[in-house]
C-alpha cells in the first residue's frame, strides 16, 4: 500500500546520484578548508612566541579560527545546516546562554581568587 | 493527517503521531545527548580555564610541552598534535562520505567509507598513546630546581650516556667495572634522588661510579619560577650557553633529591603546576575514551552495513546517527586542540 500521508520523517534521508556528486562536492571543499585551517593554527602557533608583543591578536586568531572550524564540523559534517530552522534552535540557542554564562562567571571568578592569591604570596 | 491517523506507521512517525523538527526519534535523542556531552566537555574546558587563569605561576606552553615526534626526537613544536588533528578530521570526512552514500543507498560505499572511518579512529586513538606515553616519560633533562632557588624547564639535545666506570665497588660491582646498560634510567633515578654528587653517581649497590657522556648540544633554561637570581621575566627568562651548562649540571649533580623531575604523574610534572597534568590526563582520556566508543560503535555498525540490515530496513539512518556521535568527538578534538596546545 502506498501512503500519502507521511511526513518524511529524517529531511534528506535519500538523495540521487546528482545530488549526491553536489554534496560530495562541498563535502571536499570543507575538508581544504579545515586542513589550511589547522596548517595555519600550527604555523602560527609554533612561529609566534606567547611573549611576543602581538601574542594577544594571535590568541585571538586562534579562538575565531576555532569557532570556525567547529561552525563548519557542526552545519555541514552534523548537517545541521540542512536541519529544520528551529531544530538548529533547539540544539544551539540553550547551549550558548549556558556556556557563555559559564565563560564569564568562571573567569570572572578566577580574576578573584588570583586576586587574593597574589595578595598573600 | 488527523483522519488518517489509524493506518500511520509507528516506525517512522513517533507516538504523538507526529515527527517533531521533522526528524526520527533516534536523531533527536543523538542530538540531545551531545548536547548534553558537549557541556560536559564545555565545563571540563572552562574549569581548565578557570585553573589557569587564576594560577600564579607560569603555565605550560604548548609548543615548549610538545615538540617530538616519533623516531625523530625532540624540537618540532606542534607538528604531532597537528597530525593527530588532521587524522581526526580526515576520519570525519570518511565518515560522512559514508552517510552520503547511504542516502543513496549505495551499500558498497557505505561499507567502504565506515572502514576507512575506522582505521583514522585507530590510527587516533594509536597516536594518544603515545602522547601519553611521552607526556608520562618526560624529556630527558627533566625540570630542574636551580641554586637559586628558581625552578627552570631545559631545551636542548641531551648527550648520550656511553658508561659509568665503578671507582668504588659495591655489593655487585667491583672496581673499574664498567656498566653499559640501563643508563639512562639509572642517571635519572639516581638524579631524582640525589644520587649524584660532583659528577659521581651512586649505583642502586652503593658502588660509586663516574659518568662518561657526550657534551650536550643547545642546552637552555626557561626559568618558570624566580629565585633570588634568576627571574621568571619576560627579558631574563631564558638563559643559554656555558652559564646555561653550568646552572644545570650543578643543581643536578648537587646530591640533593627532589631537585629535578622527570616526566609527569598526578603529584608533580616537569611542565608546570600540579593541575596541568591531572587537566591533561583527564580531559585528553575522557575524549580518547570517547574516540575508543566511537571506534567500537563504528564497528557495529559496521557489521550492520555488510550483513545489510540497513539495506533491508530501507535507510541508512543508524549511519547518520552514529556519524553524528563521530563528528561530534572531532569537534571536542577540535577545542581540546586550541585550549591545550596552541593558547
Amino acid at each position: 500500500m502506498k501512503r500519502d500521508d507521511l511526513i518524511e520523517y529524517s529531511l534528506d534521508a535519500h538523495h540521487d546520484e546528482e545530488k549526491g556528486k553536489e554534496i560530495r562536492k562541498k563535502i571536499y571543499k570543507v575538508t581544504i578548508l579545515l586542513t589550511i585551517v589547522t596548517i595555519i593554527e600550527v604555523v602560527l602557533g609554533a612561529a609566534i612566541k606567547q611573549d611576543a608583543a602581538i601574542w594577544p591578536i594571535i590568541k585571538w586568531t586562534f579562538l575565531i579560527l576555532t569557532i570556525l572550524k567547529a561552525g563548519y564540523i557542526v552545519m555541514v559534517f552534523m548537517h545541521l545546516g540542512d536541519e529544520r530552522k528551529w531544530l538548529r534552535y533547539v540544539i544551539l540557542v540553550p547551549y550558548f546562554i549556558f556556556i557563555l554564562y559559564l565563560i564569564f562567571i568562571a573567569l570572572w571568578e578566577a580574576t578573584a581568587i588570583k586576586s587574593v592569591l597574589v595578595y598573600f604570596s | 493527517m488527523a483522519g488518517h491517523s489509524e493506518v500511520l506507521d509507528s516506525k517512522t512517525l513517533w507516538g504523538g503521531k507526529i515527527s517533531p523538527f521533522s526528524t526520527s526519534y533516534g536523531k533527536l535523542m543523538m542530538w540531545f545527548f551531545l548536547v548534553s556531552d558537549a557541556l560536559t566537555f564545555g565545563g571540563l574546558l572552562i574549569s581548565y580555564g578557570f585553573t589557569r587563569h587564576d594560577c600564579i605561576v607560569a603555565w605550560p606552553i604548548g609548543e615548549e610541552t610538545f615538540n617530538s615526534l616519533p623516531f625523530l626526537g625532540h624540537g618540532y613544536p606542534l607538528l604531532y598534535v597537528a597530525l593527530m588533528t588532521f587524522i581526526l578530521i580526515i576520519s570525519s570526512v570518511t565518515m560522512v562520505l559514508a552517510v552520503e552514500a547511504g542516502h543513496r543507498m549505495d551499500r558498497k560505499g557505505v561499507t567502504k567509507w565506515m572502514i576507512a572511518t575506522i582505521i583514522g579512529g585507530f590510527f587516533f586513538v594509536g597516536s594518544q598513546a603515545w602522547e601519553w606515553y611521552h607526556f608520562i616519560h618526560g624529556s630527558e633533562f627533566g625540570k630542574i630546581e636551580l641554586a637559586d632557588g628558581s625552578v627552570a624547564i631545559v631545551k636542548g639535545h641531551f648527550g648520550e650516556i656511553k658508561n659509568f666506570t665503578v671507582t668504588e665497588a659495591g655489593h655487585e660491582h667491583k672496581k673499574g667495572d664498567i656498566v653499559k646498560e640501563d643508563l639512562m634510567h639509572t642517571f635519572q633515578h639516581a638524579a631524582a634522588a640525589g644520587d649524584i654528587t660532583n659528577g659521581i653517581i651512586t649505583l642502586h649497590d652503593g658502588s660509586k661510579a663516574s659518568i662518561t657522556k657526550e657534551k650536550d648540544h643547545d642546552l637552555t633554561l626557561i626559568v618558570k619560577k624566580s629565585g633570588s637570581v634568576n627571574k621568571a621575566s619576560k627579558e631574563k627568562r631564558v638563559i643559554k650557553g656555558a652559564k646555561a651548562e653550568k646552572l644545570y649540571y650543578d643543581a643536578l649533580y648537587s646530591g640533593e633529591a627532589n631537585r629535578v623531575i622527570y616526566g609527569a604523574n598526578l603529584k608533580q610534572n616537569e611542565y608546570g603546576p600540579q593541575q596541568y597534568a591531572q587537566f591533561f590526563f583527564f580531559i585528553t582520556g575522557f575524549h580518547g575514551f570517547h574516540v575508543f566508543s566511537g571506534v567500537v560503535i563504528n564497528i557495529i555498525i559496521c557489521l550492520g552495513v555488510v550483513a545489510g540490515t540497513y539495506h533491508k530496513r530501507g535507510h541508512y539512518e543508524m549511519v547518520e546517527k552514529t556519524g553524528l556521535y563521530w563528528h561530534f568527538v572531532d569537534l571536542v578534538w577540535v577545542f581540546v586542540f586550541t585550549f591545550f596546545y596552541l593558547l
